[in-house]
């Protein structure tokens, strides 16, 4: 079978693109440089199709598809920012901003947080839901790390990280809908946890729920560009 | 038939606040009480953060004085974490709380007061604001807004932010100077001493008018606390606290701020949100003291610099013994500033002011510490208790508007009797019984809006709770 067979060709905001078999959406869109927002995914882990950020329109479907992790077929025609779909992703941040207790002004990751960002980005101004207010704890037990659950979206990246590339597997979810939250191990203290201190969920985490002690009052970009990298290498081996 | 007259808001001030007056059946003022109207809450809701967040959440108790928070604040975790911050990191910070001084005294004195002074008690409140005293002395409206940026310039160079920097951390700060910023602040100091010898100049030459107002404005014999170095020389970032008495002598020296919650107490009364604050022995309220500028040059032997030297001596020729008008805070607030700039020259000269070690680490070493430094307005203490993680279980303040509560109710209650007669009322009157709080420049929920655009209602109101007389602004 020749490698042209596994070609298929689409048409993305009006774009008529060639991709492999086998990407989605969203890795095609990527690509040619089209911008879908994105919280859960990242570049190295698998995709969970969680925050539903990057939902888009399949012309002949009324069901909107995440981009994350639906694959791309041959003659599909997708819109990736119409007015709806706009409207969907503000109604999906006011919710993530209603639901905890997001405070900029006063977080670690001020500047550098991917939910910040991204409600810039897509001009959200004001939250028209009223604020839960949840009285969620700190976990400061950790000697390096800290994991403020007031911050967490509950992307599940720090879940990934751990159990996909570190092997650790010590972050999880425990609980349900509203209630669910990230713990670490049978929801023991993160500092007593089989932790392996390597720092990948803090560098992994949009926002200011995992983050660095030392970081307090710094700047606190993340960096999660070695995800990929490390895959690349075990890959290689 | 007992009336009762109030005056909300209280213009011109950081905070909100209001001011009653009750008159009795002969219409002459019965008491007088200054009332703070709101509740924050930060003591409450930082329960359950780490240590190490506080001195940034503290910061946004005051747009005006975050630096005053901060620093307390970082005071308060080093001494949770037991360590002592590197000696290039104490000279920044020294020379942070300088520049906020003299922001902050600058915002107090030209925008806040120098309309009082310079066009009147009694000029037309339309024009009685900042802008009126830039078009009436364009040299002192420029000086002023001159003064305001040098201060809140260096807080930038340092911290990289004007307001809420989170350059102050436990332990010391996060960056070392750069060359570039010292120079920069070196080629600042020309300006900001001329601007603040224009404005002691004019303040002097105007002084001399107001003895009518010197007279009634809290003017009264009290305790003085603040902090002082070994030497008796003024200090607002480390020494201890000292208290006076109304004569001058020493009630007890060398407060630290483990010491604080020993020797300090908080009363309470059901008219004002904020505390009334008291030393322990002499119980309340005789052992009510005051704060602040004035209170700080009545405590000092010296400044340590050689022109607010001068300044301090010809100051301290007000009277023989500690200077007890309140009005005076106005002329202390500039002596200060004038030691301010000087004091921010000579830590510039300190050949390790731009070394790089800046900054101790440490974890939880201690459940409980305080840290206390002197604010603009007053002295500050913060005093927190942690968990053994280092999360918050217990946060007090104590603010320099709790310190000087008793005397600021005791100096409207002087001021009214002074300027209402007959139950009658002028709005000349009505600017001065607000000048009197004005004085003392407090922060009084230590929140950044200014009420000089707002509607000032004085009401009086008879027995049976109608409305006889009303003056709106």
């Amino acid at each position: 079978m020749s490698e042209s067979m596994g070609v298929k060709t689409l048409i993305i905001d009006g774009q008529e693109l060639s991709a492999r078999a086998g990407q989605t959406i969203l890795e095609v869109a990527r690509e040619n440089e089209i911008n879908i927002p994105t919280l859960c995914h990242l570049e190295g882990l698998s995709n969970v199709g969680a925050c539903r950020l990057c939902l888009v329109e399949i012309k002949g479907s009324n069901k909107l598809l995440p981009a994350c992790v639906a694959n791309i077929h041959e003659g599909m025609e997708v819109v990736t920012n119409s007015e709806r779909l706009k409207k969907h992703r503000l109604v999906i941040l006011e919710l993530l901003f209603a639901e905890r207790n997001h405070i900029c002004a006063v977080c670690v990751s001020n500047g550098h947080c991917e939910l910040q960002a991204l409600a810039q980005e897509l001009g959200l101004t004001h939250i028209s839901l009223p604020y839960r207010n949840p009285a969620l704890t700190v976990d400061a037990s950790h000697e390096r790390f800290t994991a403020d659950h007031n911050r967490c979206i509950l992307c599940m990246r720090c879940v990934r990280a751990c159990a996909e590339i570190e092997g650790a597997h010590i972050w999880d979810v425990m609980g349900r809908g509203i209630d669910s939250i990230v713990i670490t191990d049978l929801h023991d203290d993160w500092g007593s946890s089989a932790c392996t201190r390597c720092g990948k969920c803090v560098q992994c985490c949009p926002t200011g729920a995992l983050f660095d002690k030392s970081k307090i009052g710094s700047d606190h970009p993340k960096y999660p560009d070695f995800l990929p990298y490390l895959n690349l290498m075990r890959e290689a081996r | 038939m007992t009336q009762t007259i109030t005056i909300d808001p209280v213009t011109r001030l950081e905070g909100h606040g209001k001011i009653t007056i009750m008159l009795d059946s002969q219409g002459q003022v019965e008491d007088a009480h200054f009332h703070v109207t709101q509740v924050r809450g930060f003591e409450k809701f930082s329960e359950g953060r780490p240590f190490y967040e506080m001195p940034s959440l503290m910061a946004r108790i005051c747009g005006i004085c975050p630096v005053s928070h901060l620093l307390a604040s970082a005071k308060a975790c080093e001494a949770i974490m037991a360590v002592r911050i590197p000696h290039t990191a104490a000279q920044l910070r020294r020379m942070l709380n300088m520049a906020q001084m003299v922001q902050s005294h600058a915002l107090s004195f030209f925008h806040l007061s120098s309309p009082d002074l310079l066009l009147g008690m009694e000029s037309d409140p339309v024009k009685r604001n900042i802008f009126g005293v830039a078009a009436a002395r364009p040299d002192l409206g420029l000086a002023g807004i001159g003064l305001r940026r040098f201060g809140q310039h260096i807080i930038e160079l340092l911290g990289t932010k004007r307001i809420h920097t989170g350059w102050v951390v436990p332990g010391g700060v996060t960056e070392a100077l750069s060359a570039a910023h010292r120079d920069e602040i070196l080629a600042m100091l020309p300006e900001a001493y001329a601007n603040v010898k224009l404005a002691l100049t004019a303040y002097k030459q105007i002084a001399d008018s107001f003895s009518q107002e010197i007279e009634v404005f809290a003017n009264f014999p009290s305790n003085y606390l603040g902090l002082i170095n070994e030497d008796e020389s003024i200090e607002f970032t480390d020494g201890a606290l000292r208290l006076i008495d109304p004569t001058g002598a020493i009630i007890e020296d060398g407060m630290t701020a483990s010491r604080f919650t020993e020797v300090i107490g908080e009363a309470v009364e059901n008219y004002s949100y904020t505390k009334f604050v008291y030393y322990k022995p002499l119980g309340y309220p005789q052992g009510s003291y005051r704060v602040g500028p004035l209170p700080r040059l009545n405590i000092v032997k010296s400044m340590g610099t050689p022109q607010a030297d001068k300044e301090l001596a010809e100051f301290k020729q007000l009277a023989k013994g500690p200077i007890e008008s309140s009005f005076h805070y106005h002329h202390a607030r500039l002596v200060e500033a004038l030691y301010g700039v000087e004091n921010i020259e000579r830590i510039l000269t300190d050949p390790l002011i731009l070394d790089k070690h800046v900054r101790a680490t440490a974890g939880v070493n201690r459940l409980e510490g305080g840290g206390q430094i002197e604010a603009p307005r007053g002295t500050l203490n913060h005093h927190y208790k942690v968990d053994e993680n280092g999360k918050i279980t217990w946060a007090n303040l104590v603010v320099a508007t709790g310190h000087n509560n008793n005397a600021m109710n005791r100096g409207v209650l002087q001021s009214a009797r002074a300027y209402v007669k007959d139950g009658k009322f002028t709005p000349g009157a009505l600017n001065r019984v607000e000048a009197v709080i004005r004085a003392f420049d407090p922060c009084l929920s230590c929140s950044t809006h200014a009420f000089g655009q707002m509607p000032l209602v004085m009401t009086m109101v008879n027995a049976d709770g109608e409305v006889v007389d009303q003056l709106i602004r």
